[in-house]
């Protein structure tokens, strides 16, 4: 017992080794940040900084609030609303099969797995036309393909629920709006945790419908962030710190709800 | 069994849903599929037929075929690449080692993080300027006394794109990790168990039993990678803007439609990708849905 479980530490030195691979940019991105301006130099990339100091923060804010805000400003509401409607495609094709119901769920799913820009020119073409553009369009189109994997999320959590559930509430009396109202819904929270945050997740971190969709005073962080990166002007030590501001609110998402940040990714998986 | 009102009210419900996805993927696809047969080159559309000129010329342009070698390269290193540190991550983690669930969250964390963000970190660490200017990883390397390690990262000639998917490897390995992982946690133990009792060694048991079980997550791993790397695009930008070394079918899609106006030839690059993607994916859903039913 006592050799197996020596052997056992010596998975220790991969496991740091490996540690150390994915905390690497982490930590240059955080040293960075803090080092002040008269201590950047590309040769001391690796050193830690001799105080702490917010000027490549400060900085690189100054340069990125407005599209911060319009992250936030487009991605809430595309998760609340394409959650919200997963929701209710989920509990229909889990629980009220109709004539076809089998055959809506994988024709749903398929737009989940498209390469975006096999739809993006008549896309850019229908906004332009519609008058849909800026934030509210790209709003819209987180929404309307966030659909597939926010029902398949939803479709799969119902689908494991007992149908006496259902059946209980039937005799009683409820409608099926009822039943999704007041027996559903109140059980559905964690599954609406999971589905919020892959959609809050997902949107903020696009880039390629951001810098279609949307013109410079509307750019989302993602695009800022790059043409700050592509610019010669701003130096390396402020597009560190700009990356840490784009990172951070999913990755406090990530820190403090990894749980279901996981159940989010194994559900894109088709597993369920 | 069910009233025929909340019948027609699921159908109601449903629809919106429904023709959303009908008209803004298939008819979009449609869409798309009817300009890549057009010779709209310029701002107004122009819908005027052309067969299938821009597919054929496509396959003679030798930017295309750059495209083609590079997705290629990128889709082998990073499919293996993530596959094998994602099991391996997984296997280690699954001995019921202390802090298991640090190393969790830490291979993970990348996923939370957009491709444009770990492309604009990674370009800095992947500096390729040597001699006194030399600065990132290389510089690291170097002063470890590692310099057989110190490369040209993303401008090496012709393989400069195995840089770029080894910062996807970075990224997704994680996601591979926590599924094998799932996969390991839901194999009976008692199967172990039974094998280590007729005198199976720990790699036999690996080889013969637990491999076999998670062939479905091996599976669904090469179709989430080898479709997410069909479609790379932002990762590249990020670390490179639009270099023609590391040029791939997205980004030459991107540029020739928004860039150069062509729409004909860009809608013609997205409907390749689309049924590069579309033949991974179609029977992986239908295979999904089956086994699913079974369960």
């Amino acid at each position: 017992m006592n050799t197996k479980a020596l052997r056992k530490n010596w998975l220790y030195v991969p496991l740091i080794a490996l540690t150390i691979f994915y905390l690497l940019p982490m930590y240059v991105m955080l040293v960075t940040g803090f080092k002040s301006f008269a201590e950047i130099d590309l040769k001391t990339m690796w050193n830690l900084p001799h105080g702490i100091s917010f000027e490549n923060y400060i900085e690189a804010f100054a340069q990125l609030a407005p599209s911060l805000r319009n992250s936030f400003m487009m991605v809430i509401p595309a998760a609340l609303i394409s959650s919200m409607l997963g929701s209710l495609n989920g509990f229909i094709l889990a629980k009220w099969k109709f004539r076809g119901a089998d055959f809506i769920f994988p024709f749903i799913l398929f737009g989940m797995f498209i390469p975006y820009q096999s739809i993006i020119i008549p896309l850019v073409q229908f906004m332009n036309t519609a008058g849909i553009t800026g934030l509210p369009g790209l709003a819209m189109a987180h929404i309307i393909y966030g659909i597939p994997i926010t029902t398949l999320t939803f479709r799969n959590y119902y689908a494991s629920l007992p149908q006496e559930l259902l059946e209980a509430a039937k005799i009683d009396g409820a409608d099926m709006l009822g039943i999704y109202r007041h027996i559903l819904l109140p059980i559905s929270v964690p599954s609406f945790v999971v589905v919020l945050i892959w959609q809050f997740t997902s949107a903020w971190n696009d880039f390629l419908f951001a810098v279609i969709l949307t013109g410079n005073t509307e750019w989302p962080i993602t695009v800022a962030l790059n043409n700050m990166a592509g610019s010669q002007i701003i130096s390396w030590n402020v597009q560190m710190a700009g990356s840490l501001l784009a990172a951070l609110p999913t990755l406090l998402v990530y820190i403090f709800l990894g749980r279901y940040f996981l159940r989010g990714l194994l559900a894109g998986s088709l597993k369920g | 069994m069910f009233k025929n009102k909340d019948k027609y009210l699921s159908v109601i419900l449903i629809s919106p849903s429904v023709i959303a996805i009908l008209i803004f993927v298939y008819g979009f696809i449609g869409w798309s599929m009817r300009v890549s047969l057009s010779n709209w080159k310029g701002i107004n559309p122009d819908y005027s037929w052309a067969g299938l000129k821009n597919y054929i010329a496509l396959f003679s342009d030798p930017r295309f075929h750059i495209d083609i070698r590079n997705t290629f390269i990128f889709t082998g290193v990073f499919v293996i690449g993530s596959i094998l540190l994602g099991f391996f991550m997984a296997v280690m983690l699954d001995q019921g080692l202390r802090g298991e669930g640090f190393f969790r969250s830490i291979f993970l964390f990348p996923m939370a993080i957009s491709y444009i963000v770990t492309g604009v970190v990674w370009r800095w660490l992947m500096n390729p300027a040597e001699g006194v200017r030399m600065s990132g990883l290389n510089l690291l390397f170097s002063s470890l006394h590692l310099d057989f390690l110190v490369n040209k990262w993303y401008t090496t000639p012709t393989w400069g794109i195995a840089a770029i998917a080894m910062t996807a490897i970075w990224q997704m390995s994680g996601y591979i990790m926590a599924l094998y992982l799932a996969g390991l946690r839901s194999i009976p133990n008692e199967l172990r168990e039974a094998a280590r009792i007729d005198g199976a060694s720990e790699l036999k048991i690996y080889r013969h039993i637990i491999l076999p079980l998670l062939t479905p997550i091996t599976l669904s791993a090469l179709i989430i990678l080898g479709h997410t790397s069909l479609k790379v695009f932002d990762l590249i930008i990020a670390v490179s803007g639009k270099q023609l070394p590391l040029d791939v079918p997205a980004i030459y899609m991107w540029q020739t439609t928004f860039d150069g106006l062509f729409y004909g030839r860009g809608a013609a690059i997205s409907i390749i990708l689309l049924l590069s993607v579309a033949v991974l994916i179609i029977p992986y859903i239908r295979y999904t849905l089956k086994t699913g039913v079974e369960q």
